[in-house]
Order: structure tokens, then sequence, then C-alpha cells
């Protein structure tokens, strides 16, 4: 008997083809931010390196960091960062069985979304203000 | 199909619950890291290398490095199983794969490397 119900390949052209729900936006975006993240370790490390290394590291690094570019990858990286988090906490409630249902997991995708772009302006305000 | 599993340790389980646990020491750290920072006020030099200078800091910091690639690991395997496989990439799928494989591991072994002579170099 042939089972028409099987998974089907999608390619990157049909990917805005389909509807997509909301859990599918937070998933992809958790992923996404992810590889954001495994990049970023690099410059967590440099800026890390570079503060600890000595009091002139320290400011060149403050001076960088308040540049428009280092601005906005600091911002970027803390962007990532929060909704990683976010979305991490999520799957940590997910384990406790919380928000598995279809409903449940429309409300925490929206949750997810909207605290994590709470804080993302955060970090936005306190690298402008820095 | 992927014939080739190279997860993290070779066992879906296992790789769930090293994904959690340091997941639960990743969140910790950034909590205490971030609100350190947020805390302090003025940041200054002395202040922030006082604070990695403590030896309990230098633990959890080295503890999260470690957390973080392993969690990295995890996670990029999956993008790649996910991925990179013959339906996309053709019959040289696995291969390509292998070499996405082998360059986060090295680049994750970089960080840890790199991390340490953060702590305890020179």
């Amino acid at each position: 008997m042939k089972n028409d119900h099987r998974p089907i390949n999608v390619n990157p052209s049909d990917l805005f083809a389909f509807a997509w729900p909301i859990s599918a936006l937070a998933s992809i975006t958790h992923r996404i931010a992810g590889v954001v993240l495994f990049i970023g370790i690099a410059f967590g490390l440099y800026a890390l390196d570079m503060s600890l290394g000595s009091a002139q590291g320290f400011d060149t690094l403050h001076s960088m960091m308040k540049s428009p570019i280092g601005m906005f990858v600091t911002w970027g990286l803390l962007s990532a960062l929060a909704y990683h988090f976010v979305a991490g906490l999520k799957h940590l409630f997910l384990d406790l069985e919380y928000g598995d249902t279809l409903e449940g997991s429309k409300f925490a995708a929206r949750t997810t979304l909207l605290v994590s772009a709470i804080l993302i302006v955060l970090a936005g305000l306190w690298v402008i203000q820095g | 199909m992927v014939t080739q599993v190279t997860s993290f340790s070779r066992n879906g389980l296992s790789d769930f619950i090293v994904q959690r646990v340091t997941a639960y020491v990743l969140a910790l750290y950034t909590v205490v890291v971030l609100g350190f920072i947020l805390t302090a006020g003025g940041m200054t030099y002395e202040i922030w290398q006082g604070f990695f200078n403590q030896t309990w800091m230098q633990v959890f910091t080295l503890l999260a490095l470690l957390s973080t690639c392993a969690h990295a690991w995890v996670g990029m395997w999956t993008i790649g199983t996910d991925y990179i496989r013959e339906h996309y990439f053709g019959e040289n799928a696995n291969a390509i794969r292998l070499v996405y494989q082998v360059g986060c591991v090295l680049a994750l072994a970089c960080y840890i490397i790199w991390g340490v002579q953060i702590l305890w170099g020179s």
C-alpha cells in the first residue's frame, strides 16, 4: 500500500510557498541566532582577551565598541544572545511539559518573540547609551 | 538518507542531555556576567579584571566555554545533518558534511585553547 503521507523534502525555493506557523518562525530564528553566536564566540573571546590583557586594551576595546560598527556588532550579538536565551528557555519549559499542546506552542512562540523583542530594544538602548 | 552518524556522543539521548545541561550552565553564566556588568555602575579595568581574577570566576568561565563548545557542536551537527544531505547537495553531500563538521570541531577546539590562554596565559 502506498503511503501518501510520508514527509517530503522542502526546497529553498518552496520556503515561501508555505504559510509559516508562528512556532516555525520562532524555531528557525532560534537556529539562525545559534549560528550567529557560534561565530560570535570569536568576537566574545577577542573582547575578553583585550579587556583583561591591560588597562590600555580595556580602553581601546571600549572605544571600538563605541564606534558605529562596534555598536552594531555589539547590539547584533547581544540580540542573538537574547533571542537564543529566551527561545532556549522555551525548550526547557517544554521539557517540563509546559507548552506542548498546539495552543501552548503558539502562546510560547508569541511570548518568545515578544520578550526577546523587548530585550533586543533594551540592548540597543544600552549600547547607544553606554 | 544520512547514513553516516557522528553525533557528539554517538548517542542521541546523551546528546539531548548534554544540550540541556550545558544550556543551564550557559543561562546561569549569562545572567551572572550581564548582572555583574549592569550592577557594577561605571565599569573600569580594575573592577573588570578583579572580577575575572577570582578563582571561582575563572573556573566558571572555563566551564561556560566548554559548555558553549559542547552545546554548539550538538547544534551545528544538527544543522549539518538537516541541510547538508544528498537531496540538496547531490552525491558529494557526505563529503561536504564531513568537511563542515571537521571545520566546526577545529573552530571549537581553537576557542577552547584561546579561552585557556586568556584566563591563565602570560
